[in-house]
């Protein structure tokens, strides 16, 4: 996999020609402690919320690019999805919500040694947005200054 | 998300991603990309394999810690050694 032939011709049509939009200039953050000492935060792109939370909004054209704050001490069994793309088997993530949102894992890593901290809060997004100004210029400055001010090191992205 | 992972970068947090699809690794360029041979919907693997999970985790910390590495940093993840 990695390429587009676990899809259809339509998407892979799509896909290919999408207008991707580049990282320019690229900001790159290297790391300034050694991991063992890193607090980490996760940013996931399944959709996922907490009952009572808002859920996505599936209707909206361009994709909805708000964000939901998942607490560190979530039970992963009680996230709700909503994603909407019908690109891929969501059967997974529901059988194993890590699949997607490894916050169990990051526990595991904090036993071991191998990361200092699981941060207080994560970041759940919905993926497929194909019109990211609002995302660009609001929802993305705001979910970096929230992470910021929990003093995170160090982010992995996970989509789905 | 990407994108926010940019934001992020800018705000001074070290981030990598995980990304099934190499088209939009190589158009986006986040700054560390680890491209996993998985299906979407399958980002870490196979659901209730922690081990497997952990593997691609690993990985993926590791690009942090290379400081030999210069961005955009595109590693693909390779299959994992038995035992």
């Amino acid at each position: 996999m990695g390429d587009l032939s676990e899809f259809s011709l339509r998407w892979r049509v799509f896909l290919k020609t999408y207008r991707w939009r580049r990282i320019d200039p690229l900001p790159w953050t290297p790391l300034r402690k050694p991991l063992a000492q890193c607090r980490v935060a996760l940013v996931t792109s399944a959709a996922f919320s907490l009952p009572g939370q808002p859920r996505f909004d599936e209707t909206m054209k361009g994709g909805d690019s708000s964000f939901r704050e998942i607490p560190a001490d979530v039970d992963v069994s009680t996230l709700v999805e909503n994603h909407p793309s019908e690109l891929f088997d969501h059967e997974a993530m529901h059988q194993d919500p890590n699949l997607v949102f490894p916050v169990d894992r990051l526990r595991e890593l904090v036993e071991q040694g191998r990361i200092g901290s699981v941060a207080p809060r994560h970041l759940s997004f919905m993926g497929s947005i194909t019109a990211p100004g609002r995302l660009v210029q609001e929802h993305a400055p705001r979910a970096a200054r929230l992470l910021a001010q929990d003093g995170v090191d160090v982010a992995l992205l996970v989509p789905v | 998300m990407s994108l926010v992972g940019a934001e992020l970068e800018r705000q001074g947090i070290s981030t990598v991603s995980i990304q099934l699809l190499r088209v939009a690794a190589e158009r986006v360029r986040p700054p560390r990309t680890l491209l996993v041979p998985f299906r979407h919907g399958y980002p870490l693997g196979v659901p209730n394999d922690a081990a497997g999970q952990r593997a691609v985790i690993e990985a993926a910390l590791k690009l942090l810690e290379d400081p030999a590495l210069t961005p955009p940093v595109l590693v693909e993840y390779g299959p994992r050694v038995a035992g």
